[in-house]
C-alpha cells in the first residue's frame, strides 16, 4: 500500500517570502497605512490502527494567508487559504476598504522595529532532516506494532478495544511587516499514542499514553507507548471516589501543564488591561511559595515551542516569569503594552521549564502520609477574574506511602492565589514530550470533594 | 419566480468573503438569484449554482469519485465547502476591530468497510481533486469494485430560512448593535466598569455527492451575539456573559434581543459579588430549564453517538432496549428546531437531518448514527454524521439535544431539597466518553437550603457518570426551554455548533466541587 504525497509544486519558504512582499505592497498600495503578511503550508499524515487493522489514515495540506491591515490607526485581520494572486488582489483591497469602518484607536500599529530579533541566523534544530525518509509502511508499521502490544494487555483482562496512532507534519510558514520585519520558520513533527478500553465490573476504564518530538528519533518505542497505555487503564480498576476532606495533592508530571496553563491566562495583558485578571497589581509580589518557578525558554535545542520571534515578529526572549514565587512579568503583546505602558515582551510562552527538585515521584509518593495522587484533569474551569477553581480529577489515593485505592468522579476546589503558595515540592522529573517540562508536583491541603 | 444566473469559479472565488467590506461587495452567488421560499434550496439558490461556484460539473465528480474508488473501496463521497465568517468587536466603547477568514476545499473519503482513507484539496483543478482521490483510494488496496452511479439530486426541507444573507449585510449595521449593547450595559449598573462586545456571522456552502448517486448542496448560515462584562466593588471585580447564536439572519439581533443580552449579562456579573461556594461532597443538584441540557449532552448524548458503541468503549454500548431511567425521561437529539443553532437541513455525509429518540419513557432506544455506524448494526441512518469543514471526515455528533417535559413542577423541585444547589449558567462541560466519567461547570447558581432558594454560587464543578446520573433524575418539570447559547462541541479535534435544552431537571445525587468545613 503505498500513499502519494500531495505535492503539486508546493511554493518554497523564498517564493512565500516574494508573494507576502507583493501582498504587503498592495495593501500599502490599497490604502493601508501598514501591513503584517504571513504565509504558511503545513502537511500532515495520520494513520489510525485498531485490531491489527487500519482505521483511518488521513493525509492533509493546508496553505494559509494572513493578513493584518493597519489604516489610519484602525485595525482588521484577514485570511484566506485561497493564494492565487488574482484573487489576493480582490481580497486585500475589499480588506483595506472594510477597515476604513473602524474606529481609530491610536495604540493599533506595527511594533516597533526595536522589538524585532537581530539574530534569525540561530538553528534552534526543529526540523527531522530525516523526515523525507518516512514511509507509508513504516508508519503504518508502527502503529500496528503498537495496537498489537496494547492489546495484550495482561492476562485476565478483558479489553474491549485498543487503537494505536502515528502522525507526523511539516510545516513552512514566513512573516513579513511593512515596517522591516522578515522572518521564516520551518519545524517537523512526529507524534504517537495508544489507547485501551477494558471491562471492569461493568465499568468500562479507559486510558492513554501519548509522546510527540521534532524528531523521529527521539519518540519513545513502541513498547514504552503500549506499557504506559495499559498501566494508565489497569491503574483504574475499582476506582471510586473517596470522602471529601483536605489531602495533599500530587500532580503528575503528565497532567502539570493543566494548573500552569491556568495561571497563564491572568497574566496575559489583555487581562490586565481589561481589569480581568486576580494577578493585576502583583509584579514583584509573592504569588506562590519559594518552590515555584516558571521560565519561559525559546531557545531549547528540538523544543516543541522553540522560536525565535512570536506571532507579531516580536524576538522571543528567555525571561523568568516566576521566580521562587515572586511574579516577574506579564505576557504582554504589543497592542496591550502600548495600552498599559508597558514594553511588548510577546503574550504567547514558549517552551515551560520550571525549578526542579530531588526526588522523583516514587519517592515523592512514598514519603507521603495521606495523599491523592491527581493522574488525569476532567473539565472544571479556574475564573481569571477571581482565582477561584473547581476542577475534575481521577487518580490514586495513597496511604502511608503506597497507593491504596483508584479514586475518580471527585473535584478539586479552591483558588489559585492561595493554591500556589501550597505548592510544597516539585519533583526532578520534568516531563519530555510536550512544551511544558512539568515535574510532578506537590500541593499541602487541597479541598478535595467525593463521598 | 426564480431567475438564476450562472457564475464561473473564477467569479466566486474573487469575491472570497469579505462581507467585513460593506455592502457594496456583494459575493456572486447572490447576484442575480431571487430570493424565494424554496424549501431545499434556501435564497433560491439551485443545484447548478453550486456546481457553477465550485467550477465542477457531474462528469468530473463522478470522475473523482471513480478514482476514489480505483483500489477497491466501497464508498467515496466528496464534500465541496464555500465557507465565509466574519467578526467585529468592541471594547474599551470602541469598535476598533474587524476579523475575516475564507475557506474553500474539497473533502474525499474512502470507506472499504468500516476503514477509511480521508484527504483533501484547496485546489479545485481536475488533477488535483483527482490525486487528493487517489490519495483517500489508498486505504483499500486491489483493483475497482464498485461502479459509480449516476448522480441524481436529494432535496431537504429548509429548517433555518433567512430573509437577508450575511453576505448583503454591511459592518456598518453591524456597528450600531455593538454600540447599543455596550450604552446598555454600563447605563443598567454603575458597578460595570469594563464591557466587550463581539459580533460573529459565517455562511457556509457545500455541495456533496457519493457513490451512490446521491448529489445535493446546503446554505448553513449562522449569527452569535454576546457580551462579557467586569464589575468592580469594593476592590473585587467580576467577570460574567450572556450571548445568542443561531442560524439566523441579522433580524434574530431586535432591540429586544440586544437589551436581553445586556440585562442577562450585568445581572449575572453583578450577582457573582454575592456568590458562596457550596459545601465539598455529593448533594441534590437542580437543573434550571434551559442550558442546563448541557447534562444531557455530556451525560448521555456523547456515549449514544455510535462510534464509541460500535468499538465496544461506552459505557452504553449494551444498554439499547433496557431501561435507563424513570419513566418520565425522554430524550432527543434533533437536527428540526428551526433557526436553532445545532440544527442541519443534512447532514455532512447526505442524509436527511431527524429528531432523533435517544430515551422513550425510559429506555434507551436508538444511538446516533454516522454512515459506519448505521452500516454496523444495520440501521438506517440518522443524520448525526457531521464534520466540522472540508478538512475533515464525519463522525456521529449531537445536534439539539434536549430532554422532553415531565409531569412535576419547578416549584415542588425546589422545596423538596433539604441542601443542595440550582445549577443556572455554565462555562462548559467535558465527558470521557467511553467510561461515561462528565463533568460541567457551573458559572452561577444558587444554594437550596430547607426547601427555598438563598444564597448565589459561582465557580463550581459538577462530575458523575452518565448511566448514574440518569437513573438519579428524580423528577423533571414541564417547563422545557432551549438554550440559545453559542455552544460548540468539540470531539476528536473537530468543533461543530450544537444546542441543547431540558425543563427544570433533579438529580437526587451528584458530586459538587466545593469548600470543606
Amino acid at each position: 500500500m503505498i500513499f502519494s504525497l500531495l505535492t503539486h509544486n508546493p511554493m518554497n519558504n523564498k517564493e512565500r517570502m516574494e508573494l507576502a512582499k507583493w501582498a504587503s505592497d498592495f495593501a500599502l498600495k490599497s490604502g493601508a497605512s501598514e501591513a503584517a503578511v504571513a504565509i504558511s503550508r503545513s502537511r500532515s499524515v495520520q494513520v489510525e490502527v485498531r485490531e491489527q487493522r487500519i482505521e483511518t489514515i488521513r493525509e492533509s495540506t493546508e496553505n494559509n494567508l494572513s493578513l493584518q491591515i493597519y489604516r489610519d490607526n484602525k485595525y482588521s485581520s484577514h485570511s484566506t487559504n485561497n493564494l492565487q494572486k488574482r484573487q489576493l488582489e480582490r481580497f486585500i483591497s475589499e480588506a483595506v476598504e472594510a477597515t476604513a469602518y473602524l474606529s481609530p484607536d491610536e495604540d493599533r500599529s506595527l511594533p516597533d522595529p526595536s522589538l524585532y530579533p537581530d539574530d534569525l541566523s540561530i538553528d534552534l534544530g526543529l526540523v527531522d532532516p530525516r523526515h523525507g525518509e518516512v514511509s507509508p509502511e513504516s508508519r503504518i508499521q508502527r502503529a500496528m506494532e503498537t495496537e498489537q502490544l496494547v492489546r495484550e494487555a495482561g492476562e485476565g483482562v478483558e479489553v474491549l478495544s485498543a487503537t494505536a496512532r502515528f502522525n507526523d507534519s511539516t510545516s513552512e510558514s514566513v512573516r513579513l511587516h511593512s515596517n522591516g520585519f522578515m522572518g521564516e520558520q520551518a519545524s517537523t513533527y512526529f507524534g504517537t499514542s495508544a489507547s485501551l478500553s477494558i471491562m471492569d465490573k461493568g465499568a468500562r476504564p479507559a486510558g492513554f499514553s501519548s509522546a510527540g518530538g521534532r524528531f523521529l528519533d527521539t519518540l519513545p518505542p513502541a513498547a514504552e507507548i503500549a506499557k504506559e497505555a495499559i498501566e494508565s487503564t489497569l491503574m483504574q480498576r475499582g476506582q471510586t471516589p473517596v470522602a471529601s476532606g483536605r489531602y495533599n495533592m500530587i500532580i503528575d508530571n503528565r497532567v502539570g501543564s493543566n494548573l500552569l496553563f491556568r495561571l497563564f491566562q491572568p497574566l496575559n495583558a489583555r487581562n490586565i488591561q481589561q481589569r480581568n485578571s486576580f494577578l493585576a497589581g502583583m509584579i514583584d509580589q509573592p504569588i506562590g511559595s519559594e518552590k515555584l518557578t516558571v521560565i519561559d525558554d525559546p531557545f531549547i535545542k528540538g523544543g516543541l515551542a522553540s522560536r525565535l520571534f512570536d506571532s507579531e515578529g516580536i524576538a522571543a526572549r528567555k525571561r523568568a516569569i516566576v521566580e521562587n514565587g515572586v511574579l516577574r512579568t506579564y505576557l504582554i503583546d504589543n497592542y496591550y503594552g502600548r495600552k498599559l505602558g508597558m514594553t511588548p515582551n510577546s503574550a504567547s510562552t514558549s517552551n515551560i521549564i520550571m525549578a526542579y527538585g530531588n526526588r522523583n515521584q516514587e519517592q515523592i509518593i512514598a514519603a507521603q502520609d495521606k495523599a491523592i495522587l491527581v493522574n488525569s484533569f476532567i473539565g472544571g474551569n479556574a475564573n481569571a477574574t477571581t482565582g477561584d477553581f473547581s476542577l475534575g480529577i481521577a487518580g490514586q489515593l495513597i496511604e502511608k506511602g503506597k497507593v491504596v485505592q483508584a479514586v475518580f468522579e471527585m473535584n478539586i476546589s479552591g483558588n489559585m492565589k492561595e493554591l500556589w503558595h501550597q505548592l510544597i515540592e516539585t519533583g526532578n522529573d520534568p516531563y519530555q514530550y510536550s512544551s511544558v517540562y512539568s515535574p510532578t508536583m506537590v500541593f499541602r491541603d487541597v479541598d478535595f470533594s467525593g463521598l | 419566480m426564480l431567475m438564476k444566473k450562472s457564475f464561473n469559479r473564477r467569479d466566486f472565488l474573487r469575491t472570497g468573503g469579505i462581507a467585513v467590506a460593506g455592502a457594496y461587495v456583494l459575493p456572486s452567488m447572490l447576484s442575480g438569484c431571487m430570493r424565494g421560499p424554496k424549501a431545499s434550496s434556501p435564497l433560491g439558490y439551485q443545484l447548478s449554482d453550486y456546481l457553477n461556484h465550485f467550477g465542477v460539473s457531474r462528469r468530473t465528480i463522478m470522475d473523482v469519485i471513480a478514482e476514489g474508488l480505483s483500489k477497491g473501496g466501497d464508498y467515496c463521497d466528496l464534500y465541496f465547502q464555500h465557507s465565509l465568517n466574519n467578526s467585529v468587536a468592541l471594547e474599551d466603547n470602541s469598535v476598533n476591530r474587524a476579523y475575516s477568514n475564507v475557506s474553500f476545499g474539497l473533502g474525499i473519503r474512502v470507506l472499504d468497510g468500516e476503514q477509511t482513507g480521508y484527504s483533501y484539496t484547496e485546489d479545485l483543478s481536475p488533477a488535483s481533486m483527482k490525486s487528493a482521490a487517489r490519495t483517500a483510494a489508498n486505504i483499500a488496496d486491489s483493483g475497482a469494485r464498485v461502479k459509480v452511479m449516476p448522480l441524481s439530486e436529494r432535496t431537504f426541507q429548509n429548517f433555518y430560512p433567512i430573509s437577508t444573507p450575511w453576505e448583503e449585510v454591511s459592518i456598518n449595521s453591524k456597528i450600531p448593535l455593538l454600540q447599543a449593547i455596550n450604552e446598555k450595559t454600563f447605563s443598567l449598573d454603575p458597578r460595570i466598569i469594563k464591557t466587550t462586545v463581539s459580533f460573529s456571522d459565517s455562511t457556509s456552502y457545500v455541495l456533496f455527492a457519493n457513490s451512490e448517486g446521491v448529489i445535493a448542496c446546503d446554505y448553513q448560515p449562522m449569527g452569535s451575539l454576546g457580551t462579557s462584562c467586569v464589575a468592580e466593588q469594593n476592590g473585587r471585580t467580576e467577570q460574567n456573559g450572556y450571548n445568542i447564536s443561531a442560524r439566523d439572519d441579522i433580524e434574530l439581533f431586535s432591540d429586544f434581543n440586544l437589551n436581553r443580552i445586556a440585562r442577562e449579562a450585568v445581572e449575572s456579573t453583578v450577582l457573582l459579588f454575592d456568590a458562596v461556594m457550596p459545601r465539598a461532597g455529593q448533594m441534590p443538584v437542580v437543573l434550571a430549564a434551559g442550558s442546563s441540557g448541557i447534562l444531557l449532552h455530556e451525560a448521555i448524548g456523547h456515549g449514544m453517538e455510535a462510534d464509541f458503541n460500535r468499538r465496544g468503549e461506552s459505557i452504553f454500548s449494551d444498554k439499547i432496549g433496557k431501561k435507563v431511567a424513570e419513566s418520565f425521561v425522554t430524550i432527543v437529539d434533533d437536527g428540526t428546531v428551526p433557526n436553532m443553532r445545532g440544527s442541519i437541513n443534512m447532514d455532512d455525509e447526505g442524509n436527511q437531518t431527524q429528531k432523533t429518540h435517544m430515551v422513550v419513557d425510559g429506555i434507551l432506544t436508538s444511538y446516533l448514527h454516522d454512515r459506519i455506524s448505521s452500516r454496523h448494526y444495520g440501521v438506517d441512518p440518522t443524520g448525526n454524521g457531521r464534520r466540522e469543514s472540508f478538512r475533515h471526515m464525519p463522525l456521529p455528533r449531537m445536534r439539539n439535544t434536549y430532554m422532553l417535559n415531565g409531569p412535576h413542577e419547578k416549584q415542588e423541585i425546589i422545596e423538596s431539597v433539604k441542601y443542595g444547589i440550582l445549577a443556572e449558567t455554565f462555562t462548559g462541560g467535558q465527558v470521557k466518553i467511553g467510561p461515561g466519567d462528565f463533568t460541567f461547570y457551573i458559572k452561577q447558581g444558587y444554594l437550596i437550603e430547607e426547601g427555598k432558594i438563598t444564597n448565589p454560587i459561582k465557580d463550581v464543578n459538577i462530575i458523575g457518570n452518565g448511566p448514574k446520573v440518569l437513573e438519579d433524575i428524580v423528577m423533571v418539570a414541564n417547563d422545557l426551554e432551549m438554550s440559545e447559547g453559542g455552544w460548540t462541541c468539540g470531539k476528536a479535534g473537530q468543533g461543530v455548533p450544537a444546542s441543547m435544552g431540558q425543563p427544570t431537571v433533579k438529580v437526587s445525587s451528584i458530586t459538587v466541587g466545593g469548600r470543606n468545613v
